[in-house]
């Protein structure tokens, strides 16, 4: 009998054969943490250990909070620093970098086969390509941090096919809001998602990473693409070690198979309050929206600046309109190509680098009663800061093109 | 951890997230539990926390503490009182985010079924099984890895007691 991607690298991992149901301590490649490793150290500190186990394993990327809006973050930041330099963390990436998952991605610390945890619940993300990477609490981070290892549970596979040309106006976004409707926010609870289908072969890696960044949405333990060549092309020059791309058995045994044809897909929206509140745009066209927000971890990269841009272009936004490009890099690439000239043209406000609205710790906060669009993967009650706010969740191509005429609006018929 | 919990009865529906279990905006600042508690399940029952007493028990629908990896959505309900969530099903993280916090978290659909609020339920964590008024239910038992983190009242201590 076959084996299963994750069972292979849990396999490897633990020197010994392991199968789904299986626990099995062993030690992850990397564990990436962000502006909560400060209270992760507090508590790797009452474990009584004085020194991290293994430094190379682990990275830090400050971006939640950034910059500092107040002076307890801004302490909290002053104290991973101090402890950066203390323990020699060499992978630390200070606050002009930008958000972790994108961050840990363009550095090449997201690789094919490695074992990857992080405290975020989007570490999911790193999927794209091919690595098995998960989130995971705090005090696990500092348990890892403390002995190099981490108690898991081999998860059964759910894989979802994903077949047909992408028709125009449909995203990965829309596929992932599409899938997540339809299978519900539990639908892949503790499973490892593998993706597959000719649609998912002809995506870029940053498209597959919306993908994967949204698995966490369906309650994936991760969100696998099978690495080739556009992930080999990705990686050349930027991979941070040697790595081997590991791949599913054909007579790996999955929990289930779930096929998709993009064809069916409509651009898709997320409606208030959880993420697998499904609607197609045609169905909230005429949402009046107070505030558009495009960037996060899920769209937040320069194809995505694009898209938006691209239907901005030569127009005004009616609604505040905020832009964040997930890195330095992207930022740097769209002032570049002009793309960061036509959003402000448009009257779009642009941010620095980091997660800037999306978990409502600061910047862009709603009153109570107005409504946000946003390309981010969350919509919970009170996410943005606001309980009495509203949240709905699109692609760029939809938030864009809301922003413009300030509520949502049905790409196939407007452009 | 004690191996028997006894106690009165909150109750939630499904999918109950971590924004509405401990919001996004204290995730970043930095609170002891006491301090966690306060906020707990501030955005879903504001009065929650007045409500709750030590040793209540906490039962919900399915995919309890969906969404974010935080763990403070696990500690602050261990501080409000709470000793033991029965739900129909919980988020991976927050299954183990329970667990590495000392709280037992108990998959159970058929209790949680027969349970309203305000019973008094029974939780024997070495028989596996959930006294309420409406009958007696079973849970399978949790792996030896599981049960020795909560028997030392969570990871850290689980951690320290190997070191």
């Amino acid at each position: 009998m076959g084996k299963t991607f994750v069972e292979k690298v849990f396999s490897n991992k633990a020197g010994k054969d392991v199968k789904a149901g299986a626990i099995v301590s062993v030690e992850p490649d990397y564990v990436m943490s962000h502006d909560n490793a400060a209270a992760i150290y507090g508590t790797f500190k009452k474990i009584g250990v004085t020194r991290i186990k293994h430094p190379e394993r682990v990275v830090i990327i400050l971006d939640h909070e950034v910059p500092a809006p107040k002076e307890s973050s801004a302490i909290n930041h002053k104290e991973i620093r101090s402890f950066v330099k203390e323990q020699n963390i060499q992978n630390f990436f200070d606050i002009n970098h930008g958000i972790c998952h994108q961050i840990f991605t363009e550095q090449g610390f997201a690789m094919p086969g490695k074992l990857i945890v992080g405290s975020d619940s989007h570490t999911t993300t790193y999927g794209a390509l091919g690595a098995l990477s998960a989130g995971i609490g705090r005090s696990e981070v500092a348990a890892i941090w403390a002995t190099g290892e981490l108690w898991f549970s081999v998860p059964e596979t759910l894989k979802i096919v994903i077949n047909g040309i992408m028709p125009k106006y449909i995203t990965p976004k829309d596929i992932a809001l599409h899938v997540i409707g339809k299978i519900g926010s539990d639908g892949a609870d503790y499973k490892a998602v593998e993706f597959s289908g000719d649609t998912i072969g002809r995506m870029t890696v940053p498209e597959r990473m919306v993908l994967s960044n949204m698995a966490a949405e369906m309650g994936a333990k991760c969100g696998y693409t099978p690495p080739d060549h556009n992930t080999f092309d990705f990686l050349r020059g930027r991979a941070q070690s040697e790595f081997e791309s590991l791949y599913s058995d054909d007579d790996a045994i999955y929990c289930d198979v779930l096929e998709f044809n993009v064809n069916d897909i409509s651009p898709s929206v997320a409606k208030p309050h959880t993420v697998d509140n499904l609607a197609s745009v045609k169905e909230v066209e005429g949402t009046k929206i107070d505030q558009a927000l495009i960037g996060t971890c899920t769209n937040g990269r320069l194809e995505d600046l694009e898209e938006a841009a691209e239907i901005l272009k030569g127009n005004k936004v009616k609604v505040r309109t905020l832009i964040i490009p997930a890195s330095r890099t992207v930022y740097k690439e769209a002032v570049k190509n002009g793309t960061i000239e036509t959003l402000i043209d448009a009257g779009a406000i642009i941010m620095n680098p980091g997660c800037g609205p999306c978990l409502g710790a600061h910047q862009g906060v709603m009153a109570p009663g107005e409504v946000t669009f946003s390309t981010a993967n969350r919509n919970f009650k009170g996410r943005m800061g606001c309980r009495d706010a509203e949240i709905y969740l699109g692609s760029p191509i939809t938030v864009a093109l809301a922003a413009l005429t300030g509520e949502i609006t049905d790409p196939r018929r407007e452009l | 951890m004690n191996s028997k919990f006894e106690g009165k009865v909150w109750k939630y529906g499904d999918n109950i997230n971590t924004d509405v279990i401990f919001p996004g905006k204290y995730t970043y600042q930095k609170m002891e539990p006491e301090e966690m508690a306060k906020h707990a399940l501030e955005d879903l029952d504001p009065d929650f926390i007045s409500k709750v007493s030590e040793g209540d028990i906490l039962v919900a629908g399915k995919n309890f503490g969906m969404g974010s990896s935080r763990e403070q959505a696990a500690i602050a309900i261990k501080y409000s009182g709470i000793n033991v969530i029965i739900a129909r099903s919980f988020s991976r993280i927050y299954f183990r985010n329970a667990i590495n916090a000392g709280m037992p978290a108990i998959i159970a659909p058929e209790a949680v079924d027969s349970i309203n609020e305000g019973d008094r339920v029974v939780v024997d964590m070495e028989s596996g099984k959930i006294i309420t008024p409406k009958g007696e239910f079973t849970f399978p038992p949790y792996p030896a890895t599981v049960m020795n983190i909560l028997k030392k009242g969570g990871l850290i201590n689980f951690i320290k007691s190997n070191i």
